[in-house]
């Protein structure tokens, strides 16, 4: 449905190999790779390209302050749904992970929470039982030990193969948030591109705080079905950052080189004085 | 402005006539469906659970309830007439009733947007919950929807925010819930009324993360692959049940109404006798359990 979307980004440019620079596919300024790579593949006009999970992670946490938790978790085909295991192959070797999130915790400036990032290059960050399953983990750790939550959303939405079991994870996702917030914790969201279907009618839009990137699709139903059911061309910006802001449900845009200070401020404000 | 929304509505009518969209080729082209299909296949179920005049909460509401009131509105934006909400009495016990639900002939399902609600409909059904709490009602939901509406208002209004704030307050919601898919359980759209103390399916309806038909042109590219993608996303009551995604599975007959009432009934009886903490703690486990997966001991290493 929202292939497109990741696809796009994978468009080599159209220039000789012997020059290495990044065009933006929005804006057209050219970037030196390594400046693009430095950046956090973020163009100045905002427009990015997916970051994986171990990066983004590495771009907001602590150096070496990242301890992964429930890492062996591991997709079955529960359906047995044609092709499925094979898909699952190829996305392992795409993404060199072994599933569309990851968690943990860390600390930011000194700070200490838990953190979730999806990835797209995994199964376009599709929500299956496994990413439901680590989600709703992490949440029950940190309502035990007190701690907020960060969750990088990116997402297709949920995943196919899983059909009803996918479906579900919403439902338990959104009570392991509940039981968190009601324990006046903080859980604050960043909604990269894309993040759709499921994962915006759970646990997107359910933190306390909902940051977005800058120029990034946040959707329930993807443009393209929109276009096939009211067969009318949406407007430009229609489900960008900017249009959401507008809107009023997302907080702030952010970009990702001022995120970790960003977030900093955030935790700092939240910290209860330990008595 | 009013007699601009007139024009619009009798247009509509006119056309809808023209077209000859009245209710009796709308259960043509249900049998229709229904012969072209193997029966008991699980494209089979999805026709049937897509038949016009299906049972729905409204007639459980006639049949069942007394005194029902209806109670519109979201206090937000408006009211979304793809779901019913209301109180009325049960016997003796009164109970807060949401029905989102097609519409029967042309004119209803027009009015009700053919089933699809919009992100008011979910505030309205999660205001009156709220309700039902503050005065200790338990809830009945109906489910009957191809999906929530994918459009620009819908979009616009926060869908995805309106659906995930339903199920992050329903699960600790602080009276029973129950919820009955009667027809088409379609995804987030019919999750947003369906996390509750008990979920059941009436016999031909179907519950998916995705329509048969949505999920043949992803994966298939051709939409009609429909009745293999419904047979692998294994959407029936009888595969739902063996999940443990629904606790029964209510038999359609002569006396579903009546078999139903009672066993909603008994239920809600039985839902009341529980400690509110206990009945939360079982709704969270409930959820909590859904789903299979594997823990290796030995740390993984992905090329």
């Amino acid at each position: 449905m929202l292939k497109h979307i990741f696809k796009k980004p994978n468009i080599e440019p159209e220039v000789p190999v012997s020059i290495e620079y990044h065009k933006c596919i929005d804006c057209g300024t050219k970037v030196d790779l390594r400046k693009f790579e430095d950046d956090l593949k973020e163009c100045v006009c905002g427009k990015s390209l997916p970051l994986s999970a171990r990066k983004r992670i590495d771009s907001i946490a602590d150096k070496s302050s990242f301890v992964e938790l429930h890492k062996n978790l591991c997709t079955v085909d529960i359906l047995e749904f044609k092709d499925y295991k094979t898909k699952l192959e190829t996305a392992k070797k795409a993404s060199g992970e072994l599933e569309a999130v990851i968690v943990g915790h860390c600390s930011i400036n000194g700070l200490l929470c838990c953190i979730f990032v999806m990835d797209t290059h995994f199964f376009m960050g599709s929500m299956g039982v496994v990413v439901g399953e680590k989600i709703t983990r992490i949440f029950e750790y940190a309502t035990i030990n007190n701690l907020p939550v960060i969750g990088f959303c990116a997402s297709g939405g949920a995943r196919m193969q899983e059909g009803i079991f996918s479906l579900m994870q919403m439902a338990k996702t959104s009570g392991a948030i509940k039981r968190h917030s009601d324990k006046g914790l903080l859980y604050i969201s960043d909604l990269t591109n894309p993040t759709t279907g499921g994962v915006t009618a759970s646990f997107a839009m359910e933190s306390d705080i909902i940051i977005a990137e800058p120029k990034s699709l946040i959707a329930f139903a993807g443009p393209r079905v929109i276009e096939q059911t009211i067969k009318q061309k949406l407007p430009f910006g229609f489900q960008i950052s900017d249009f959401v802001l507008n809107k009023g449900f997302i907080d702030l845009i952010v970009k990702r080189k001022e995120l970790k200070p960003e977030l900093a401020k955030l935790l700092r404000m939240h910290c209860k004085s330990e008595k | 402005m009013a007699n601009d929304i007139k024009n619009k509505h009798n247009k509509t009518k006119q056309s809808a006539k023209k077209s000859k969209l009245k209710m009796q080729p709308y259960q043509d082209l249900a049998k229709t469906k229904l012969a072209k299909t193997d029966p008991g296949s699980a494209i089979d179920m999805v026709a049937k659970a897509r038949i016009a005049d299906r049972m729905c909460g409204s007639d459980f509401i006639r049949y069942a309830l007394t005194d029902f009131v209806e109670l519109h509105g979201d206090r937000a934006y408006g009211d979304d007439n793809a779901i019913t909400c209301g109180i009325g009495f049960l016997d003796d016990l009164a109970v807060t009733v949401i029905t989102l639900e097609k519409g029967k002939t042309t004119n209803e399902r027009i009015k009700r947007n053919f089933g699809s609600a919009h992100p008011e409909g979910y505030r309205k059904a999660l205001r009156l919950m709220k309700q039902a709490e503050k005065f200790e009602r338990p809830v009945i939901c109906f489910v009957d929807t191809s999906g929530a509406y994918c459009g620009i208002g819908a979009e616009e209004r926060g869908q995805g925010h309106a659906i995930a704030r339903n199920l992050m307050e329903m699960m600790t919601l602080n009276t029973p819930i129950l919820s009955v898919l009667t027809g088409e359980g379609g995804s987030g759209g019919a999750l947003g009324l369906a996390v509750a103390d008990e979920v059941w399916m009436m016999q031909n309806s179907i519950y998916s993360v995705i329509s048969p038909e949505g999920c043949a042109s992803i994966l298939y590219k051709d939409e009609k692959k429909s009745p293999e993608a419904a047979e692998a996303l294994k959407l029936t009551s009888k595969n739902l049940l063996s999940f443990g995604i629904v606790e029964q599975i209510i038999p359609e007959n002569d006396k579903t109404l009546s078999n139903l009432k009672t066993k909603i009934l008994e239920k809600l009886h039985s839902l009341l006798q529980l400690d509110p903490a206990e009945l939360i703690k079982r709704r969270y486990d409930r959820f909590r359990k859904i789903g299979k997966y594997e823990e290796k001991k030995e740390i993984l290493i992905v090329n």
